[in-house]
């Protein structure tokens, strides 16, 4: 993951934020995909791709292409979450985010306060990375898995 | 979900999601690009994407933000106790408000915790998600049921579901 280079939304143009709303709903799989998002906004497709790249580099974009749906792919997703004692709370977020499995990771306010999903190839081994953690942290995972889908639309207006 | 896998993505899909998981090449022809790689042609990698999108494999071909950095820090996850009988409704309702980023049933997790339907608000200022909360619990009728609001503090790690791991299942059952 690129660092944050300390820049804020404030800083992007209004046509930065109208590629990334515009791009929000995908980039067409066709063989000049840049030209025809480019068109659409009214810019030349050199100007698109120049400011993506800055983009990137800037730390506003993690990735641009194809996101996933690894269930589709027998793979397997859920949500655990610790109960952490407040002056073990680094400690344990590292132990967490050491595994490759973990993608994402949030403290919350609650008395469960460390939320994180866990992503694997099979679902047998969603069960072996909880094991694993609560070896690694002595601390009891409680495990959330998704009955079902609603709404993944995860899209920001800029 | 194996047959799926059987059906759709072969070793060939598999070698073009790989070559693309760090992301398109920014350039003219990107499959082109990617095509090249792969020692295949632009319109087999085209038409294998355009498979693997229509099937569901891909969600689709697009942008991974980073929240923090373009001011969302607002991040707040709602959990709600609904009867099971009433929990697609309590969701339609829910996801009909424009300002709800996701929204999932899950197991819950008896006694500590009854919570089974989840969605998130994702904002800029903790005031407006705040008054958001207020207005999805009314508008969609969930005054009554139990509720809890867990706001992000801090964000450790935020990497999204990569390919690889997707990669050596295709690998090992193909």
């Amino acid at each position: 993951m690129k660092m944050s280079t300390g820049l804020s939304y404030r800083d992007l143009s209004q046509m930065d934020r109208s590629i990334i709303n515009r791009l929000q709903g995908g980039l067409p799989v066709c063989d000049e995909p840049y030209e025809q998002i480019a068109a659409s906004l009214g810019i030349g497709q050199c100007e698109l791709i120049g400011r993506l790249s800055k983009l990137l580099e800037e730390g506003f974009l993690s990735r641009f292409g194809p996101i996933y749906n690894p269930e589709r792919l027998g793979g397997a997703v859920t949500l655990a979450a610790l109960e952490v004692p407040q002056e073990r709370f680094d400690e344990v977020a590292e132990l967490v985010n050491r595994h490759d499995e973990v993608a994402h990771n949030y403290a919350r306010a609650h008395q469960l306060n460390m939320w994180f999903v866990i992503a694997t190839e099979a679902l047998a081994q969603i069960d072996e990375v909880i094991g694993k953690i609560e070896a690694q942290t002595g601390l009891k995972v409680l495990n959330f898995p998704k009955q079902k889908e609603y709404l993944i639309g995860l899209r920001f207006d800029l | 979900m194996n047959k799926l896998l059987a059906r759709y993505a072969g070793p060939r899909d598999v070698e073009v999601l790989a070559a693309i998981e760090e992301g398109l090449p920014l350039c003219e022809r990107p499959f082109a690009r990617v095509a090249q790689a792969l020692g295949m042609s632009e319109d087999e990698v085209i038409s294998r994407l355009a498979r693997m999108k229509a099937c569901g494999i891909m969600r689709r071909f697009g942008l991974v933000l980073q929240h923090r950095p373009l001011g969302y820090c607002a991040n707040a996850m709602l959990v709600f106790d609904i009867p099971q009988d009433r929990v697609d409704r309590a969701a339609r309702a829910i996801v009909a408000h424009e300002f709800v980023t996701l929204c999932y049933c899950r197991e819950p997790h008896l006694p500590d915790w009854p919570y089974n339907l989840y969605c998130m608000i994702h904002g800029r200022d903790r005031q407006i998600v705040e008054g958001q909360i207020i207005e999805l619990k009314e508008r969609a009728q969930l005054l009554g049921f139990a509720s809890k609001t867990l706001f992000s503090l801090r964000r450790f790690k935020q990497t999204g579901a990569r390919f690889s791991s997707a990669t050596r299942v295709a690998m090992v059952k193909p």
